[in-house]
């Protein structure tokens, strides 16, 4: 059998007690191309993405059916390891979070130390690495060992970026990773996707369609809990196949 | 409405001055006792009561050294044990919501914060001097461990739920397994409160005399090895307070002097660890 993708979700459901916050999709997560969720606010893309790594274990009452296959395993089966899932499928929240107690430089090896390692100058290349590749570097090379709160909420999101590439995960989730940044940053982050893709495979969610057209290879349409359309990126923003999707785009849509 | 405004101002000052006597009633009482044991106590404390055992029943002069030193050694091990004990169960009743020792420990620890000090007294009798067969500092440590954890238990508890669950979630998707997120990430996080949890357990178990009786006991000769009965201030001022000596009586303010001198301070760094 052919296994032409790096995740898959067959027929996936994500349930808040009895309310369905996600419903029924099979999505395919091309290896090392970028995926775009797009659709509205409240139509399940965060509930879809943390599906995906097993971020919904640890909330009570949320309930997940259906299958999500990384490099053809179920990530669900039993005996699946959830830690050493996110290892392999990295996430950046929607929001910010720097660890409070620690400087830039730990939050940006947290992933690596505390899985041990503990080599100087391997921490170090790794730190400036990934906060080169999160377009941080040039603000935080002089205080790399000052608060990490102490950063501003753009260089916060930038932080958590690159605390997720530091520990080279195969698998990237971004959860509207550059809402809170200015043009600058964005326009860094976006060069970044491009740059991944050559090792990462990266699902992102946005509500932005112009940043989906630009840096995704393909997009899904989401509208209340199902999916409605996955195709390429350019067929689907130029030649949606379902009305809605159209209606979306063209920005006709409550 | 001139009328109404004037009305509004006087039960203002009403109020106001009913708060005012409140507070005073508590403060008085408060400074009372503070500036009574600070008369009563300061003459007491000389360089004898510092460095020096106690004088034989009947005589003058003599110190404190031995309960001053048993109290550190008891009240540090006691401090340590209560930290171990009531961190963990902290963690568990906060973090582990759905662990089946849950609801059991929730039930213990609640038991525990209501029972009489001189009880746990019993329970360290029962658990250490009966196996050990004689009297110990450390059966007191374990006396006055019992009357912490559950002080530390409820701070720990408490401070860790004031934790953000985003940071539980951000250390997960970085591939951290949920103890190395409790122990690297969510702890340091709430470690003020924590701080200011076992620095007021540390303020009840300091001022203990009941739980050491038959424990700690007590020992007129200087001894740092916990496994040797101890004095502790408190007990020494119990024992001295109902002699019917006047010197003891004076040693006996002394020794209250210090414990509140040393109780205070406590609690003015755990309010200071909390404010971090
Ligand atoms: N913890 C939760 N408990 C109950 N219902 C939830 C929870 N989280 C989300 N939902 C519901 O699930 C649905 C999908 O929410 P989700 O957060 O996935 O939307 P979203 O597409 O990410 O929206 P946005 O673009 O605003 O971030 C919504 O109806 C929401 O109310
Ligand atoms: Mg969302």
């Amino acid at each position: 059998m052919s296994q032409p993708y790096r995740m898959e979700t067959q027929n996936l459901s994500v349930y808040y007690g009895k309310h369905p916050g996600v419903r029924g999709v099979s999505l395919p997560v091309h290896d090392r191309r970028v995926t775009a969720l797009i659709g509205p606010s409240g139509c399940g893309k965060t509930t879809f993405l943390r599906a995906l790594n097993r971020m919904h274990d640890l909330t009570p009452g949320v309930r997940v059916e259906g299958r999500v296959l990384l490099d053809g395993e179920d990530v669900y089966a039993p005996g699946v390891d959830p830690v050493v899932v996110r290892r392999r499928v990295g996430m950046v929240f929607q929001r910010p979070t720097p660890f409070p107690t620690m400087s830039i430089f730990e939050n940006v090896v947290a992933g690596l130390r505390l899985v041990g390692v503990r080599d100087r100058r391997v921490l170090g290349q790794a730190a400036e690495r990934a906060l080169r590749m999160a377009a941080l570097w040039d603000e935080v090379k002089d205080r790399l060992h000052a608060p990490a709160v102490d950063l501003s909420g753009g260089q916060q999101q930038r932080l958590s970026i690159a605390r997720a590439l530091a520990v080279e995960p195969e698998v990237l989730l971004m959860d509207e990773p550059t809402s809170a940044l200015d043009p600058i940053s964005t326009q860094a982050i976006e060069d970044l996707l491009t740059e991944l893709k050559n090792s990462v495979t990266i699902v992102i969610v946005t509500h932005n369609m112009q940043q989906a057209a630009r840096v995704s290879d393909y997009t899904a349409f989401f509208l209340d809990g199902e999916m409605v359309e996955f195709d390429a990126t350019d067929r689907l923003f130029t030649n949606p196949a379902d009305p809605r999707t159209e209606a979306y785009i063209t920005g006709r849509f409550g | 409405m001139n009328r109404t405004l004037r009305r509004r101002y006087l039960r203002d000052r009403v109020m106001v001055g009913l708060v005012g006597l409140g507070t005073a009633a508590v403060l008085v009482p408060l400074f009372f006792i503070l500036y009574y044991v600070l008369v009563q106590g300061i003459g007491a404390l000389d360089l004898a009561f510092f460095t020096r055992p106690p004088a034989p029943p009947g005589e003058t002069g003599g110190g404190m050294l031995p309960a001053i030193a048993g109290s550190l050694v008891v009240d540090t091990l006691a401090l340590l044990m209560a930290a171990v004990f009531g961190v963990a169960a902290g963690v568990l009743l906060a973090e582990y919501p759905d662990h089946p020792l849950n609801p059991p420990l929730r039930l213990v620890v609640d038991v525990m914060a209501g029972l009489p000090a001189i009880l746990m007294g019993l329970v360290a009798f029962a658990l250490v001097v009966r196996p050990m067969g004689h009297f110990s500092g450390l059966s007191g440590s374990v006396a006055l461990a019992l009357l912490m954890i559950p002080i530390v238990t409820r701070a720990t508890e408490g401070v860790l739920k004031l934790v953000p669950w985003e940071l539980t979630e951000a250390g997960l998707a970085l591939g951290l397994p949920r103890w190395r997120v409790i122990v690297n990430l969510v702890l340091p996080a709430a470690r003020g409160g924590i701080l200011t949890g076992l620095m007021l357990s540390l303020a009840r178990g300091a001022g203990e005399a009941a739980p050491l009786l038959f424990t700690a006991f007590g020992n007129p000769y200087l001894t740092a090895n916990p496994l040797e009965p101890m004095d502790t201030l408190p007990l020494k001022l119990y024992v001295y307070a109902i002699s019917p000596y006047p010197d003891w009586h004076r040693q006996a303010w002394g020794a209250a002097l210090l414990l509140a001198a040393a109780i205070m301070a406590a609690s003015y760094l755990a309010r200071r660890a909390f404010r971090r």
